[in-house]
């Protein structure tokens, strides 16, 4: 070995490649719900799970679909397209303003990834919502892009996969907004007539417009451990009924005690049992040979 | 004019004439009759144009104020009066019966529909009955067994829409109030009979909408239909609910912009100073739009109505590609 190479490799481990947590503070977390501090990296070997109380952080649409899709068989659909200040909506700063922030914040068009890919080598329809676009919030591109994969899987006989992650209808495409709920509900409506499979995944947090629409509808609704999933706020629960909520309440253990949701798995399971699902409903895998041709 | 107890901040100066026409009035006498009689029409006559000018330039937060007006007519004086008779039915099959989302048969001019809609109360009392026309789960499942007895039966459904919102209550998320309105959406795009909606106060966020899939959907020129309350808005954007008229503003509420956005299909008249105002005339209206709808519908075949329904909501939504 020449001194070089000594130093060639030095300069190796120095650049190690680490994608950002959206947590400030990037090489320590301290974990929200046991407070312990977690070594960035260590936490994201283990799927942004907490290692100590099994807390489970916030997925970027990115990091979930390596979670969930066999690798690099992820082909996008719609992905240029942006959303538009139709009303001219302007809070403490426009919407347009917003759209940059987000756009630049989070390094995505808008706040859902939608496309097909494969998952334990099943042929599946996906749509990932991103709360670090605009808190997730569903506008008419979410919607959009949300009925159009929904429609493709329709046409296509393919099941459909949701992860949701978001506040709700977005304000500032107001009523429009809300009109997305009607489309893409009506949209899965079309998918279960033809008895196709829609799982919805309800990720944390998931409340307002969407849970009254599309995440709710699932033939099998799944969520992880203590993701927020609701309609109306805590906040304002507690300010029209004048009293404290009862622990855990719209958390999913409390859901699934209430009938709502089918079943709560953990992250590292996530994959697992969405690939059994399939299974069970007759789904085929796609023959390695036959993977380039289609 | 009728005189109406609760007079909205900004039509205080054209009460304020008209009281002084009264006043005048028990003035009167043989002796000066003539004269303030003069006096009398010349302030009538500038109320009337006031009243106009008023009108015609409302701001979204001032029509909020009349779609939300206590003496506005509630879906059960449009049931009593549009259609000739009304036999509610109740409960969800489940849990309860809704007050808040009542509905049943009826007919319309000798046509047998299925009536539905959100019903607030009248009085104080009455509006802790009917939760402030807020419904919870029970409200949505039963609308829904309804509308599908309504396909059974070959029956156009009609919707009433008048809600601040579904109930945000402890209950009503536990027995899953998101999920029900959820299934009405779904289901309700596949419902093989007419659906004509009609939005005649607030159309408030995903509770409104829960009954309101419409083949058709129209709204009374002074009702509002929003994504949220420019209340909840401005608590959530500015964290100041006293910028709710900034809100209502900038949220596209009122019906001329729904038109515009193609959300609402048509804008049935209100006369000047709201449906409270002159409510035989907004029922007629109702009437005429309703007659209009079912006539058209009539012709649809099953399929038919099914796909212009999807294809209603479908084309909503503004982007660019």
């Amino acid at each position: 070995m020449s001194i070089l190479d000594w130093f060639a490799k030095k300069n190796d481990s120095v650049v190690v490649e680490r994608s950002k947590l959206d947590i400030p503070g990037n090489l320590w977390v301290k974990c929200i719900t046991c407070n312990g501090v977690l070594y960035s990296k260590d936490l994201e070997e283990n799927n942004k799970v907490c290692p100590h109380c099994g807390h489970h952080f916030r997925l970027t649409s990115k990091e979930r679909m390596k979670l969930i899709l066999d690798k690099d068989s992820f082909e996008e659909f719609f992905s240029t397209m942006q959303p538009k200040n139709a009303l001219g909506f302007k809070d403490t700063i426009s919407y347009d303003e917003r759209i940059k922030k987000a756009k630049k914040s989070s390094n995505l068009n808008e706040a859902v990834v939608t496309g097909k890919g494969l998952l334990d080598d099943y042929e599946v329809v996906v749509g990932i919502m991103d709360f670090s676009y605009m808190g997730g919030s569903m506008g008419s591109v979410v919607g959009e892009k949300l009925t159009r994969a929904i429609e493709y899987a329709t046409e296509h006989n393919l099941p459909v996969i949701i992860f949701s992650s978001s506040g709700g209808a977005r304000m500032q495409e107001g009523v429009l907004s809300l009109m997305q709920m009607a489309k893409t509900s009506a949209a899965i409506y079309r998918l279960k007539q033809k008895n196709l499979l829609y799982i919805s995944v309800l990720c944390d947090p998931t409340t307002g417009g969407t849970t009254a629409s599309f995440a709710m509808l699932g033939d099998i609704n799944m969520t992880e451990p203590n993701a927020l999933i609701g309609f109306a706020g805590p906040r304002v629960i507690e300010q029209t009924i004048r009293q404290k909520l009862p622990k855990k309440f719209q958390r999913s253990e409390y859901l699934l005690e209430h009938g709502m949701i089918d079943y709560i798995t953990e992250r590292k399971d996530m994959k697992p049992v969405l690939s059994r699902i399939l299974g069970y409903t007759s789904h085929k895998k796609i023959s390695k040979g036959n993977n380039n041709g289609n | 004019m009728e005189t109406n107890k609760y007079i909205l901040e900004f039509e205080k100066p054209i009460n304020d004439l008209y009281k002084k026409i009264d006043e005048l009035s028990i003035l009167s006498s043989d002796k000066n009759k003539k004269e303030l009689n003069l006096d009398i029409s010349i302030i009538k006559d500038k109320a009337e144009k006031l009243r106009e000018k008023v009108y015609s330039n409302l701001e979204p937060i001032q029509i909020v104020q009349i779609a939300r007006h206590p003496e506005r007519p509630l879906m059960l004086d449009y049931v009593k009066n549009v259609f000739d008779d009304f036999l509610e039915l109740h409960g969800d099959r489940y849990f309860g019966d809704d007050t808040a989302l009542i509905g049943g048969f009826s007919n319309f001019e000798g046509q047998p529909v299925m009536v539905i809609g959100q019903q607030k109360g009248a009085s104080t009392k009455m509006n802790l009955y009917r939760n402030f026309g807020m419904p919870q789960p029970e409200g949505y499942r039963k609308a829904l067994r309804l509308m599908k007895m309504a396909e059974k039966f070959n029956i156009p459904i009609i919707t009433l829409v008048d809600t601040p919102g579904a109930y945000p209550g402890l209950g009503s998320e536990e027995r899953g109030v998101a999920e029900a309105i959820a299934h009405n959406l779904q289901d309700m795009a596949g419902l093989s009979v007419p659906i004509i909606s009609i939005i005649i106060g607030e159309g408030g966020s995903g509770g409104a909408l829960g009954i309101a899939i419409g083949n058709k959907v129209a709204m009374l020129k002074y009702s509002i239909y929003s994504v949220i309350t420019p209340e909840g808005c401005a608590a959530i954007l500015w964290r100041d609910a006293g910028l709710s008229s900034v809100a209502a503003d900038s949220l596209g509420i009122i019906s001329e912009k729904l038109l515009e956005m193609k959300v609402v299909d048509e804008i049935i008249e209100e006369p000047l100073g709201g449906a409270h105002s002159d409510r035989q005339k907004v029922y007629k209206k109702v009437k005429i739009f309703i007659k209009k709808e079912l006539k058209r519908y009539s012709k649809y075949s099953k399929e038919k109505l099914i796909q212009e329904r999807y294809d209603r909501f479908r084309s909503i939504g503004e982007y660019y590609e």
